[in-house]
């Protein structure tokens, strides 16, 4: 074992695990789940239903979770890898079974207490799994095309099913979260360049196809692609909304408009305000202060997850942590950059702000993982 | 796996590289969102908050038509008028007082309610558009119109408002809508964008208020889009929303109307008509009432404390809100009671001196002589209070109890109309928990003919006479349907009691009224096709106290209005098949044959003929005054004929 390794002495246990916390980490998380308390209590109408009482007792639950997995020492989770990722696979194959047979579009397992979305648990059992693979493999054979191909597959599996669902959103990032930790375990440059390459020329030949014999795609998918270059053309359609988010997030302005406060999200303008458009609702009350505040907090669990990796000698807890720390970092930038106009509208939550249980809890046990490395990690030399 | 000590630095060293790289491209992107939302929301920000009030694409709700109200018979009983009224937007306005200085050069408009719309503006955003004046004649809104251009944000606009073209005649059981306000908002949990638009109508009280939710209809919206100064440019969308549905009554308009015409001729009083069969309520009647339409406009101060420092509670539904003590007409009930458990046959007499003695307790009969030897039909003919003071100890109170809630005495019927009581109807346990005292004898002969603790409310009465009219345990139905979907109607079945003891109480109220001896006589038909059985009863509200009699008062003329005795009659006809049963209550009118009787007479002729009924039916000898009184009447000519040609 290649952490046993290092230094078996180091090996923390009982109580002590608790110091070992990454204590940092953990406020950091609750302060960006308070901001969605507030903010879904905002949207209600100054209510702690519908949203945000059920969304505090998720996330007490998430935290217990969380702290639960991270006493479990990480080379647990690394054996577990594997398994976790064949149920996540399974448990996408049932929706996808059970969808189909007359269920109708049903993408979630009832838990009971809450509906578990497989796609959501899915970004982070590939990770795993790529993590374990390449804590397995001999690090001179990462860049072998045959060894390259197998991480592909372990990307290609989950994304195809899940963009079957369809679900973009959830397909983008697996694809870019996978795509991180290869890039990580030191896939060589050249698989990335090709890759971009050929999107690029993809794209290029997609667009230039327009009106051509050879048309590559049909005409209303380049109305959304119209659409989101300029939403005016088409402003009651697609377009309304992200027409009606930047509204409500520009007026803004500085300060905002005060919380609970905000006139564009009162009148009903915007579509999912308590979901995927949460942010435009903050930006509008609490302003650039608010809206940068958060953007600063999210960064600072981006830059605790990478001072642990870089600290952790052990290439599983490290490439984990990272792609943990990815798959966090697409969330937030695809959702803002959606509100924002910067690209088109796939459903992508905020994390830990949005009301949603699986979202929530599901990151939650990834950052139990991240802790857990973070805990048992070798440390000196 | 085994991994070398010099993989694992070379591991390490990798990662940290690649992460650094990994890190300045997410950097370069934290970067990019940051500045996006700097130049949205601080650069840019004044322009997104133009856009912002004047939202280029704003949605608008569109109020629902309310429900229509009708009779059982079609006739509109609440509609939806036309309403001109002056809106203004203040942040258009930009100086409201100037603007609205102009506007009163052109227009007059009512100090009071220009103060209240300045209230209303002051607590909603600016851009809410609020009512200055409504219920415009179609002149003063042209004149604004046309002045426009020195009137900036006004507006005329024509909106829909509620009216009841039937007036008073309905106002106790329709109630009437007016607008919603701080003290609806906080007591209903509901929340429809509807009840946020300013002014919005809703139901107060009576079916209006029972049956909001259904009366309401679903919001519609229109998504408009405006220019940078506020103007409609052009309506991009829209959704009709669902209009409210349409109620039918089974109260029958004319009938009503008659009935409330009767009952004002009295100074104070309530009338309940039903269909024994079906339970159908066809006239609610409580006098003197009031315009609903004035609620709708906003009632003046005045007017309102006109209504409430009224001595005779205009506003209060007597009908279904007052209890009174039944007096005689809780005799069947006793009556039944005591045939049910068997204690006694038809035949039993007892002997009336005049007085029952009780303990050293003197209870008196209504006649100080003494009916001689009473059995149960000359006892309901008569009245006689001492066979029913004998009954009382017979039978008990709680068995008496018991018999009376089988006929609906002491319940609260489940009808759309505000405060609707249950009335009293005691027993032992009812007593030691309300009062903490023992139940005594002498509670019981007072109960016995419908004095001391029993109380009932006119629909009550209406609702025992009723059941023993049909043997079934029918129920008050007020709404005949919703939407088109008819209403269930319920205990058409038989209450389980024996026929032969029902059949022997009604003609103990046959007799009351159709034999020379029985106490309502004077209110008999004169029709074998519609005879009338009844009851009267005369309710004593306070004892005359012994000073007053030293006094030399022993009449009820003698006493203030308001401490004479209430004047009641129940009535069922025709007597072979009865098609009506009524229940009339004249507030102190001292004596329930001569007062309530004929009213109840009136009533019944009049809704077995379903018009006005021909002297023929009367007693040649009141043909004459009852002439000058039917044509004294101040009825509603067309709605009843109107409406039957409709139907």
């Amino acid at each position: 074992m290649s952490y046993l390794e290092h230094n078996v002495k180091t090996v923390p246990t009982g109580l002590s695990k608790l110091l070992r916390l990454n204590w940092a980490l953990v406020l950091l998380l609750t302060a960006v789940a308070c901001f969605g308390f507030l903010m879904l209590y905002s949207v209600a109408g100054g209510s702690m239903l519908p949203w945000a009482e059920p969304q505090m007792k998720r996330f007490a639950l998430g935290m217990g979770m969380m702290l639960f997995i991270a006493m479990v020492p990480i080379w647990f989770w690394r054996n577990m890898a594997g398994l976790a990722y064949c149920a996540s696979i399974l448990l996408l194959l049932g929706v996808e079974f059970f969808g189909a047979v007359g269920m109708g579009a049903q993408r979630w397992i009832d838990l009971g207490f809450m509906r578990l979305q497989p796609s959501e648990l899915s970004k982070i059992t590939l990770v795993m799994m790529l993590a374990a693979y390449y804590d397995w493999l001999d690090i001179r054979k990462t860049s072998h095309p045959l060894w390259v191909a197998i991480p592909l597959l372990l990307i290609v599996l989950p994304t195809a099913l899940v963009l079957t669902q369809p679900d973009l959103g959830t397909a983008i990032l697996l694809v870019l979260g996978g795509g991180a930790v290869m890039f990580l375990a030191g896939v060589s440059w050249w698989y990335f360049a090709v890759v971009a390459g050929a999107g690029v020329g993809l794209v290029w030949a997609v667009l230039s196809s327009r009106g051509t014999d050879w048309q590559l795609i049909k005409d209303y998918q380049f109305r959304r692609i119209d659409t989101f270059l300029d939403p005016s053309t088409d402003p009651l359609g697609a377009g309304y909304h992200i027409t009606q988010s930047k509204i409500a997030l520009g007026s803004g302005g500085w300060t905002g408009r005060g919380f609970m406060q905000g006139t564009q999200t009162r009148l009903n303008f915007l579509p999912e305000k308590h979901t995927d458009f949460i942010f435009t609702t903050l930006a509008e009350e609490l302003g650039f202060l608010g809206a940068i505040s958060l953007l600063s907090l999210y960064a600072l669990i981006i830059l605790f997850c990478l001072a642990s990796a870089i600290s952790n000698k052990d290439r599983f807890g490290s490439l984990m942590t990272l792609g943990i720390s990815v798959t966090f970092f697409l969330f937030f930038a695809v959702n803002m950059s959606m509100v924002m106009g910067l690209a088109p509208v796939v459903g992508v939550p905020l994390p830990l702000v949005s009301y949603g249980g699986s979202a929530m809890l599901v990151l939650l046990a990834a950052f139990g993982l991240v802790q857990s490395a973070h805990v048992h990690r070798p440390r000196g030399r | 796996m085994k991994r070398s000590p010099k993989d694992t630095e070379a591991s390490v060293r990798k990662i940290t590289r690649r992460s650094l790289v990994l890190a300045g491209a997410q950097t370069a992107v934290l970067a990019a969102l940051g500045l996006r939302m700097r130049q949205m929301q601080v650069e840019q920000a004044d322009e997104f908050r133009l856009l912002a009030e004047e939202n280029r694409i704003n949605m608008r709700l569109i109020a629902p038509a309310r429900g229509l109200i009708f009779d059982r018979n079609g006739a509109p009983v609440a509609e939806n008028t036309q309403n001109y009224r002056i809106v203004i937007v203040r942040e258009d306005a930009g100086d409201v007082d100037e603007v609205i200085a102009r506007l009163r050069q052109l227009i007059i408009i009512d100090p009071e309610e220009l103060e209240r719309a300045l209230r209303e503006m002051k607590r909603r955003s600016p851009f809410v558009p609020i009512t200055l004046t409504d219920q415009r004649s179609w002149e003063d809104i042209a004149t604004v119109a046309v002045n426009a251009p020195a009137l900036p944000g006004i507006t005329p606009d024509v909106g829909l408002t509620r009216s009841y073209p039937l007036a008073e005649d309905f106002s106790h059981i329709v109630g009437y809508v007016g607008p919603v306000s701080d003290y609806d908002l906080s007591r209903i949990e509901d929340n429809d964008p509807l009840l946020q638009i300013p002014k919005f109508q809703i139901g107060k009280t009576g079916v209006e208020n029972k049956f909001e939710r259904d009366l309401r209809g679903k919001a519609g919206n229109k998504r408009i889009e405006v220019n940078a100064a506020g103007r409609v440019m052009r309506e991009l969308g829209r959704d009709a929303g669902t209009p409210g549905a349409n109620l039918q009554l089974t109260v029958d308009a004319g009938l009503q109307n008659f009935v409330e015409a009767r009952l004002t001729l009295e100074e104070s009083a309530a009338a309940v008509v039903m269909d024994p069969r079906n339970g159908d309520l066809l006239a609610v009647g409580s006098a003197p009432t009031f315009d609903p339409n004035a609620f709708v406009r906003g009632i003046s101060v005045a007017d309102y404390a006109g209504l409430t420092d009224n001595l005779y509670r205009p506003l209060a539904n007597k009908a279904v809100q007052g209890a009174y003590p039944p007096g005689s007409t809780f005799k069947m009930v006793v009556a039944m009671a005591a045939l049910d458990y068997g204690l006694i046959t038809p035949n039993d007499t007892a002997y009336c001196p005049g007085f029952t003695t009780l303990g050293d307790r003197r209870f008196h009969c209504w006649k100080r002589g003494g009916h001689g030897y009473v059995d149960l039909e000359k006892s309901l003919q008569q009245s006689c209070d001492v066979y029913y003071y004998d009954l009382a100890q017979k039978v008990g109170v709680d068995k008496i109890a018991e018999t009376a809630r089988r006929f609906g005495l002491g319940e609260r019927f489940d009808i759309p109309m505000s405060a609707v009581t249950s009335g009293t109807m005691p027993d032992k346990a009812w007593k030691s928990e309300r009062y903490g005292t023992e139940w005594l004898v002498g509670d019981s002969l007072n109960a016995s003919i419908g004095q001391g603790f029993v109380l009932a409310s006119p629909l009550q009465m209406a609702v025992m006479t009723a059941r023993l009219a049909s043997g079934n345990s029918i129920v008050p139905r007020l709404v005949k349907s919703v939407d088109g979907i008819e209403a269930e109607i319920e205990g058409a079945t038989p209450m389980g009691f024996n026929e032969n003891h029902l059949r022997l109480v009604r003609k103990g109220m046959y007799s009351v009224t159709n034999t020379r001896r029985g106490t309502g006589f004077n209110v008999r038909i004169d029709d074998d096709r519609m005879r009338l059985a009844g009851k009267s009863g005369t309710s004593q509200v306070r004892n005359i106290t012994a000073a007053e009699r030293a006094r030399g008062v022993t009449q009820n003329a003698d006493l203030p209005w308001e401490r004479r005795d209430h004047a009641l009659f129940v009535a069922y006809a025709p007597y072979e098949n009865p098609t009506h049963a009524a229940a009339v209550v004249v507030e102190h009118g001292s004596a329930g044959s001569s007062v309530a009787g004929p009213v109840a007479r009136d009533i019944l002729l009049y809704a077995m003929h379903g018009k006005l009924p021909p002297l023929e039916s009367y007693p040649a000898s009141q043909r004459g005054k009852v002439g000058q009184m039917l044509n004294s009447m101040n009825l509603r000519q067309t709605t009843g004929a109107a409406a039957r040609d409709r139907a």
